[in-house]
């Protein structure tokens, strides 16, 4: 999606109300940002709008922060997909999916993630499993617009605990890697990619090094 | 860093990426020498013989000859553009030009500065702090854009951008003086 580099518009300052939305949709599609909201879009940070280049808005703080990204195309439906400097701060807080060394180099020239890559020795699907309970922070129990933070995460083996559905946003990290390489929304259920292990699986990802992650904020 | 704020990743201060992820850019060389020196213990984590040992080990030797392929293919483009953009360097002129607004009313006007990878937005922000004048970008008619700073400080310009933008060689400076033309003379 971003394969070239992008010249933004300007920034726009957006009114509270739709602040206030974006958090609340921020916190719908990933409700483990719930314990870290008031430090990803502080109450008295403004949070601006830039627009990109194929109908998509990215959202900063602050100016120079970027926070997450939207694409109101018939493939992304405006579904909120992190920036990858979000996802490096808060990798616990987005579900995951692993490749295998071999597909790293393919992934980072802006290919589709094909099955095969997920399927491999080095790869990780999700496999569910049952997780300890978990414990509520300081920050969840103070805040009571919450919505309820779901119990779920990844194994030591890198497994997500919960299927994941064709049209959810998903971070790809990469075997021997420890920071996430890429982010997308599957065009397949990792269910599905498990049964047939082949075709793709994120056609349009934001990866690390393409031109939404060397656009200059300033 | 508290646990509220999130973990802070050190990125590569040349390729930008992860430390871990410069292999597949083009300017590994320098990415570690970058790295070596103001991330030692990354540094020694990441390119350690045996990490990279055990790297390749986990390819097929297909795979690992398709990578080496690559990186060499990645290499030569990025030397190539490497090449280009000092081409250019070396054939840019930046041009401090005079101009007489009204009678001993002047602007400055400077042309050229992106040729060395100098944002204009940003130069002409430390132009104004630095005279203490209006300064700005300009569209020019021709299609590029300019700075234009408000008073007769062609001098001290020259001088400012040889010390502060050490990317702009003295002989590819120029200064020039264009006098307001009077009516119905023309160009
Ligand atoms: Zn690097």
């Amino acid at each position: 999606m971003f394969k070239k580099d992008i010249t933004p518009s300007p920034k726009q300052k957006l009114k509270s109300s739709i602040q206030r939305n974006l958090r609340q949709s921020l916190l719908t599609t990933y409700p483990l940002l719930t314990p870290f909201i008031d430090d990803i879009i502080p109450k008295k940070a403004s949070l601006e709008q830039i627009k990109l280049p194929d109908r998509v808005s990215l959202y900063v703080i602050d100016g120079t922060t970027p926070l997450f990204f939207q694409a109101d195309t018939p493939s992304q439906q405006n579904t909120i997909v992190p920036h990858l400097k979000l996802v490096h701060r808060f990798p616990q807080c987005f579900p995951t999916i692993r490749i295998d060394r071999g597909a790293i180099r393919f992934v980072l020239s802006g290919a589709t993630l094909m099955a095969p890559g997920l399927t491999s020795k080095g790869g990780r699907l999700p496999m569910p499993h049952e997780r300890p309970p978990r414990e509520k922070s300081a920050a969840e129990a103070e805040n009571a617009d919450d919505i309820e933070v779901p119990n779920e995460g990844a194994d030591e083996e890198g497994h997500w605990s919960r299927e994941l559905e064709k049209g959810e946003p998903v971070v790809v990290v990469a075997e021997g890697k420890e920071e996430a390489c890429a982010v997308g929304v599957l065009v397949a259920g990792t269910k599905e990619i498990k049964e047939k292990g082949k075709g793709p699986v994120i056609e349009e990802a934001h990866f690390l090094g393409d031109g939404l992650w060397r656009m200059a904020l300033d | 860093m508290t646990e509220l704020s999130g973990r802070h990743v050190v990125y590569c201060g040349v390729c930008t990426l992860p430390p871990e992820y410069c292999e597949y850019g083009g300017t590994v060389k320098k990415c570690q020498q970058w790295l070596e020196k103001n991330q030692p213990t990354m540094y020694s984590r990441i390119w350690s013989p045996e990490v990279l040992e055990a790297e390749m080990a986990s390819l097929s030797v297909e795979a690992q000859e398709r990578a080496m392929k690559d990186a060499k293919k990645k290499a030569a483009k990025a030397e190539a553009a490497e090449r280009k953009d000092a081409d250019k360097r070396a054939n840019s002129v930046v041009t401090i030009k005079r101009i007489e607004r009204n009678k001993r009313k002047y602007v400055t006007s400077v042309s050229g500065l992106e040729a060395f990878g100098l944002e204009l937005k940003k130069v002409a922000k430390d132009f104004g702090k630095k005279f203490a004048t209006g300064s700005s970008v300009t569209k020019v008619p021709s299609g590029g854009e300019e700075i234009v700073v408000q008073g007769d400080v062609s001098g001290e310009i020259e001088e400012f951008i040889l010390e502060k933008y050490k990317e702009v060689p003295e002989d590819n400076i120029e200064l020039v003086e264009d006098k307001k033309k009077k009516k119905g003379e023309g160009n």
